[in-house]
């Protein structure tokens, strides 16, 4: 069986948990079994998991599990899954995820694959999956060897599709260990999608001349209904805030439409962006590297460009 | 206190990536390797500092072969006391966190660390698959750690935000930017480096459960359309008509 681990915020579900809830009910298909989803500490809705796939939902409602620590959820997981009967375990690729499928696989001697893109395929027997590396300048082709098998799903790889029944809901207890990392606060940058998440993203660069440009871009970026980022240089001396720095050093993105105004297009900063559907290219030099990674560019000064664009947007968003 | 810096191997940021033997093999002629950035410049940096301000000791530890030692030395260079080199092929991170686990549980480190994920594979598995075999508490994408005693006060990276932690040692903890600054390593260090030991353990058996079978490049991109810059209506066009993004 497959068994999702469904990620909840403030005991909501975050997109990217019904993107592996998804991800999991064709996973299942392709291996002739079904899928469940297990939701972990205080949360609403679990039923509604039914209609992207799961056929069951177990619960684990302890409130200890409000807050985080990857020791306590892998013990929690494995156990659930030891008892679910579950072979296959699927993780978001958040933060949550990433430090939570390394544990489970180790305490389940299972091969995991992290960021995973695309569906496994199984053929004769060999169950591969295929993943971004070298920051997103190349696939790989991963062969899982072993019964048990860990998988973290990228963001935005594949859409929630909401086309079944919700789902029973079964409450199981399981041995929840003292947490021994203490959370103390938690902030988020509230009513904006974080990056890793965002589908449509506006990002500036060093021809920005200074912060107190950067007026142009939110506005922009509130039109569209996108989430700001930026390139390196750009947080390093202060201008954005650190979580806002894109890149081979910063995090990588592949969202639908990646929007780069007044940045060159280093290698280092492509390998965090080159994964976009679309990528839209404004800068005044012809020759800067960023037009060849580009689908749409605009040759022409960024001061000038960006608040027509910014009108154009405003006025399709008023037709649309 | 003592402290344990896992440092690993990868293709220098502007590598050009190819692959052989019929893309089933990452091609590495003519690349240049480095130490994983956020190995060198975060992870081992925020170690020595704190080695500097309490005292205790800082090993570095890399699984791989005896070509490793030049990014093994650059770590002795910048600081770190000793190394132990593991000598093994590493093939996946499941081998890498068995190897290192087994020479870390006797030897008990206060903290162990790591960066948040190597460059090449882009994992981030090492750290979590280690933590677990120890046994220990995990902080992963760490952008401040601060110790009081034996209780650490960390910030981590969390998805569009910050996590205020804390937790005692031991634990395994794994660096983002904003750890630490960057050192360069002066020619002292460089001369100090030769003179300190760097030890060569052999593997423990371990089994690769998951590993690469085929390498792909992305497609080329088409030639970029270029839209005049007075007319951004078309622009827009273009992204919900033919892009279908908005
Ligand atoms: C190991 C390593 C890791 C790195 N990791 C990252 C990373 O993760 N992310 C990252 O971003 N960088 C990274 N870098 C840095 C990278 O190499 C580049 O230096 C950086 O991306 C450049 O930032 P930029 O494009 O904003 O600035 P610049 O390269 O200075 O480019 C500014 C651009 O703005 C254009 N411009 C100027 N004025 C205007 C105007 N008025 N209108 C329109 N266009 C204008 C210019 O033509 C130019 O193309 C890394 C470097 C190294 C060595
Ligand atoms: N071969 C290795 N030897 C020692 N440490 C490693 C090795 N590979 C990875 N690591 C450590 O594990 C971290 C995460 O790597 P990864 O799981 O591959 O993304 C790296 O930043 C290193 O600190």
């Amino acid at each position: 069986m497959v068994l999702i681990f469904a990620e909840t915020q403030k005991g909501k579900f975050k997109k990217t948990a019904y993107e592996a809830v998804t991800y999991g009910y064709k996973t299942a298909q392709i291996l002739g079994t079904e899928c469940a989803a297990l939701v972990l500490g205080t949360a609403s809705g679990l039923e509604e998991l039914g209609k992207y796939g799961a056929s069951k939902v177990y619960h684990v409602p302890d409130a200890a599990l409000d807050n985080f620590d990857s020791q306590v959820y892998a013990a929690v997981i494995s156990e659930v899954a030891g008892k679910a009967g579950a072979n296959v375990i699927i993780f978001s690729h958040s933060a949550l995820g990433k430090s939570t499928a390394g544990r489970v696989a180790a305490r389940m001697n299972a091969g995991s694959v992290s960021g995973v893109n695309s569906l496994p395929t199984v053929e004769g027997g060999a169950f591969r999956v295929r993943k971004g590396v070298f920051s997103g300048k190349a696939f790989a082709e991963y062969e899982v060897k072993s019964d048990a098998k860990v998988l973290s799903l990228m963001g935005n790889s594949i859409q929630p599709e909401a086309s079944g029944q919700p789902a029973p809901v079964e409450v199981v207890s399981a041995e929840v260990p003292a947490a021994r990392v203490t959370v103390n606060k938690l902030e988020r940058v509230e009513g904006i999608t974080p990056l890793p998440e965002a589908e449509l993203v506006v990002s500036a660069g060093r021809g920005m001349k200074g912060p107190e440009n950067w007026n142009i871009i939110e506005e922009l970026a509130n039109v569209m209904g996108a989430t700001t980022a930026c390139s390196r240089p750009v947080a390093d001396t202060g201008w954005r805030p650190h979580h806002e720095h894109v890149g081979q050093t910063g995090i990588a993105i592949r969202p639908n439409l990646y929007v780069a105004i007044g940045i060159s297009g280093a290698i280092q900063h492509l390998a965090g962006v080159n994964n976009s559907k679309t990528i839209v290219v404004i800068n005044k030099d012809r020759e800067a590297p960023f037009f060849k990674a580009a689908d749409y560019g605009v040759v022409g000064d960024l001061f000038e460009v960006v608040p027509r664009l910014t009108e154009a947007m405003k006025k399709f968003k008023a037709e649309h | 206190m003592k402290l344990l810096v896992c440092v690993s191997k990868t293709p220098e940021t502007t590598a050009k990536i190819a692959f052989t033997n019929n893309n089933a093999e990452f091609d590495s002629s003519g690349v240049q390797y480095i130490m994983n950035p956020y190995d060198e410049w975060y992870a081992l940096v925020r170690a020595l500092e704190l080695q500097e301000a309490q005292g205790g000791s800082v090993t570095i530890i890399n699984v791989g072969p005896a070509a490793n030692e030049t990014i093994i030395r650059k770590g002795l260079a910048i600081g770190a006391d000793e190394a132990v080199r593991v000598n093994a092929e590493p093939q996946s991170a499941w081998y890498v966190a068995r190897q290192i686990a087994e020479y870390a549980k006797s030897e008990n480190f206060d903290i162990v660390f790591l960066g948040k994920e190597s460059i090449d594979y882009n994992g981030s598995e090492v750290g979590p698959m280690l933590a677990e075999l120890l046994g220990l508490p995990f902080i992963s994408h760490a952008t401040h750690l601060e110790m009081e005693g034996n209780k650490a006060r960390i910030v981590a990276d969390i998805d569009g935000g910050d996590a205020q932690l804390e937790v005692e040692t031991p634990f395994v903890i794994s660096a983002a930017k904003g750890l630490a600054e960057q050192r360069i390593p002066n020619m002292r260090g460089i001369m100090m480096a030769k003179r300190k030991p760097l030890k060569v353990i052999e593997p423990v058996a371990a089994e690769d459960l998951a590993v690469t079978v085929r390498f792909q490049l992305p497609p080329e991109k088409g030639e970029v359309k270029l839209i005049d810059p007075e007319n951004m209506e078309e622009l827009v066009r273009l992204l919900h008509e033919e892009a279908k993004v908005i």
